[in-house]
Formats: structure tokens, C-alpha cells, sequence
């Protein structure tokens, strides 16, 4: 009986894996966006927020994904509230296609995600810079941006098969 | 055409109006107030200040916690990687003692000449108060080159103050919370330090690239620049005293850029010094 309670627990502990994922990813100062090398660095939170708010919209609550960017901007020292406008814009671009998409498909995911973030960044950017006056490195948002859109295929694999041991059959 | 873009509306709507299932808040309305607190921001108004406030003491205490697995294998990876440089190091390090201390007897000499001599001018001198802190979270973002410290303004943290590793200048801080402050190191793009570069005592502004060097902006001499000259604080504008080495400058051979590699290796920063140069004339 306690062996089926501790596997139920241990269930519900996983099922919670992409709020656990997202805290760690903003609160951590590993940080998957500067792996201290040159010309590369991904927004792990941006591929996080986009599958799941695509894939599973309840799993990741819109007020925790608010606080997570509030949080981000604490650490990273960005003007508050950056972070959460660019994480909730990410989640109103993947409700649009989830209300558009009766066929999914992984590539048409892909690219619209590679647009989101696109879009996503360049207001950001004008936000940051023209509004708060803070100097940014052009090149490095695009090398992120380059980088975050490749390996959301890769992630979206991973989340996937993930998605299928946990929570059974796909949402969409 | 009439009926696609009617399409389109629908489909904006539901994703940004509808509550969906399981969501306790709706997205345009945290929409709208991201935005509000993006306002507040940009005005500094109070409300946001005390938000501000209360969010760093959290976020940046469960970041030092989060952190302390990784942190963990962080120290036991540069402990083994030292371990290993330790014979090699010990015979470099040897031969750089000898040299320096062939040095040192010129410095003192100098050092009391250049104090003897500032005292006839009666020029400006710096009076520094020192605090030493520990960094608690090095939170590396492409973009922003900052570290945060666990001392605040409780310790006697002020904002503008100069921050050291070892005798070296590694930044200033920018922002201070009651138990933390917020370091913007030199290789920060937004950072600007007014240097002076020896040999030649050129005149200069060192400019953060926002990765893991320096450079000089602002000068017309860039001909007299040696190689390896050493970049040094010129104490203009009174935050820094003069003559705190910073780096070394690294001419750029292809685009003539003059870069300033850094003393100080703002990636393995543990404990720092925040320092206070409160000008006194003498």
C-alpha cells in the first residue's frame, strides 16, 4: 500500500517537471543562455515556455510564468518586467497556434516558434534599448536567437517523449 | 479573404481573452500589467522600488540556495583542474618572483616620491574604507555583465562605490538592497571607466564589450598605445582614485581595435573588496 502512495508521490513530483525546470532554469546560475562560449548561447526558459504552453497548457500557469520573468530580471538585473512580457507573449503566440493547428506537425511548430522568438526578441531589444537606455549586443540576441530556435527541435524531442511517459496522450 | 481574417480575430482573441482551463489568470491581463510595471519602471516610482525590493531579497537568496549543487561541482571541477597546474604553475610562478622582486625596490622608491610629490601640489587623494564580500550570485546573461554580493546597505554599501579583486578593479556598484548589492563589472557594455594608460599617460575611457575584455574608446593617440601597455584608474570624475590597475592593453592586428584584457578573471570572482575613495585634499 505505502509502496503504491510512494510511486503516486513520486508521479505527481514529475508531473510537476516543467514548473521545477522553469524555477531551476531562472533561478540557477547555470545558466543555459551563457555556456561561456563564444558566439553561442540559447534561451532555454523561451523553449520551455513554447512547448508547454503549446503542449500542455496547464501545466505551466500563466501567474508562475509571470513571476519566474519578474524573477529572471531580478538576477539577471534586466528592467523588470522585461522577462515577463517577453515569456507571456511567447505563451499568447503558442494559444494562437494551438487554436489554429488542427493537424499538429513538430516542423510547422518549429518554425512558428523560430518567428515567436524573433518577434519576441526584437521588441525586447527596442524595449531595453530605446526605452531604458541599456547598451545590448546586437550580435549576441541573434546568435541567441539562432541557437534557441535550432535546438528547440532537439528540446521538443526530449519534452515529447517526456510528455509521453508522464502525461500519457498528447493534449493537442 | 473576408472570412480568413475573421478567422484570424477568432483565433487572437481566444489565445489572449480566454481564460483557459486550469489558468487561474488571463494573459492579456498579465499582459497589461507587465506592462504597467514597465511604466513604473521607466518613471522610478515607489511602488516599483518596493517591489524591487522585496523581489531581490528573495530571488537572489533562493538563487544562492539553487545554485549550491552546481556551485558544488563548479568548485570541484577548478579544484581538480588546479590540482593538476599546480607543478607547472609553482616553476612559472618561481620565475616571475625573481623578476618582481628585482622590480620592487624601483617601486618603493616611486611610490614615496609620487606621495611626497602629491603632497606639494596638494592634490586630491583617495582615502579608501574598505569592505570585504562574498559574491552570491554570478548569474551569466549574454547580454549583462554583473555579479551580486551579500553586502548591503546595512554593511555601508553606497551606490558607486569602486569594487576590487585583490588590488585590482573589477567594477562599481549599481545597485544596493539592505542585504545585497549589485556589482556591473568592467566588461559590462554600459560600463565606463576614465583610464590613464602607462607608458605615455594617455588620457582614454575603457568601454565594457560585454564578453570577457575591455576597450579604449575615445582617444586620439591610438599610435602611442604599446602593446601591453597597463591601463590604469585616471581618478576623473572622482569615483575612483587614480593608479588602480585594471588590465593590459591587446592591439587588435586586424581591425585595430585597442582591447583590454582584464587583471582580474571576472568568471572565478569569490571575494571581493567594495571600496569608498571619499575624496579628501590633503
Amino acid at each position: 500500500m505505502s509502496e503504491i502512495s510512494k510511486l503516486n508521490n513520486f508521479k505527481k513530483i514529475l508531473e510537476k517537471g516543467p514548473i521545477i525546470l522553469l524555477i531551476i532554469s531562472v533561478l540557477n546560475e547555470f545558466d543555459f543562455n551563457y555556456l561561456n562560449l563564444k558566439y553561442f548561447s540559447f534561451n532555454f526558459p523561451f523553449i520551455l515556455i513554447y512547448y508547454w504552453s503549446l503542449k500542455r497548457s496547464g501545466s505551466l500557469g500563466y501567474g508562475l510564468i509571470f513571476l519566474s520573468g519578474l524573477f529572471n530580471d531580478i538576477v539577471t538585473g534586466l528592467p523588470i518586467g522585461v522577462s515577463s512580457l517577453a515569456y507571456l507573449l511567447i505563451c499568447g503566440f503558442s494559444a494562437y497556434l494551438r487554436n489554429i493547428t488542427l493537424r499538429p506537425s513538430a516542423i510547422k511548430d518549429w518554425f512558428f516558434f523560430g518567428f515567436t522568438i524573433l518577434v519576441v526578441n526584437s521588441l525586447i531589444y527596442l524595449i531595453i534599448s530605446l526605452v531604458f537606455d541599456v547598451e545590448l549586443n546586437y550580435y549576441s540576441i541573434l546568435v541567441n536567437i539562432l541557437f534557441t530556435f535550432l535546438f528547440y527541435i532537439i528540446f521538443n524531442g526530449i519534452f515529447h517523449y517526456y510528455q509521453k511517459l508522464i502525461f500519457g496522450a498528447q493534449n493537442v | 479573404m473576408q472570412a480568413s481574417r475573421d478567422d484570424f480575430v477568432i483565433a487572437i482573441r481566444s489565445a489572449f481573452l480566454k481564460k483557459e482551463n486550469k489558468q487561474k489568470f488571463s494573459l492579456l491581463g498579465l499582459i497589461f500589467l507587465t506592462l504597467l510595471i514597465l511604466i513604473l519602471e521607466k518613471f522610478n516610482l515607489k511602488p516599483i522600488d518596493y517591489l524591487k525590493i522585496s523581489l531581490r531579497e528573495v530571488a537572489y537568496r533562493s538563487t544562492f540556495i539553487v545554485s549550491i549543487p552546481e556551485n558544488f561541482f563548479k568548485k570541484s571541477y577548478f579544484a581538480t583542474i588546479n590540482h593538476f597546474n599546480v607543478y607547472e604553475e609553482n616553476k612559472i610562478l618561481k620565475e616571475q618572483l625573481d623578476l618582481e622582486l628585482s622590480k620592487n625596490f624601483n617601486f618603493e622608491y616611486i611610490i614615496e616620491e609620487n606621495k611626497r610629490l602629491k603632497s606639494t601640489i596638494e592634490e586630491v587623494s583617495g582615502e579608501g574604507s574598505e569592505i570585504i564580500g562574498k559574491v552570491l550570485v554570478d548569474k551569466k546573461s549574454p547580454f549583462l555583465r554583473s555579479v551580486i554580493v551579500n553586502r548591503g546597505s546595512k554593511d555601508g554599501v553606497e551606490l558607486g562605490m569602486a569594487v576590487m579583486d585583490k588590488n585590482y578593479l573589477i567594477g562599481k556598484i549599481v545597485e544596493v538592497t539592505f542585504t545585497t548589492s549589485r556589482v556591473l563589472l568592467l566588461s559590462d557594455l554600459n560600463s565606463k571607466v576614465p583610464v590613464d594608460i602607462m607608458p605615455n599617460n594617455i588620457q582614454s575611457i575603457l568601454s565594457g564589450t560585454g564578453d570577457h575584455n575591455g576597450t579604449i574608446q575615445y582617444t586620439r593617440q591610438q599610435s602611442l598605445i604599446e602593446n601591453e601597455a597597463i591601463v590604469f584608474t585616471s581618478g576623473a570624475g572622482g569615483l575612483f582614485k587614480s593608479g588602480i590597475p585594471i588590465g593590459t592593453i591587446n592591439k587588435d592586428p586586424i581591425n585595430s581595435k585597442i582591447n583590454v584584457n582584464f587583471f582580474s578573471d571576472f568568471s572565478q570572482l569569490r571575494f571581493i573588496k567594495i571600496t569608498s575613495f571619499k575624496e579628501k585634499i590633503k
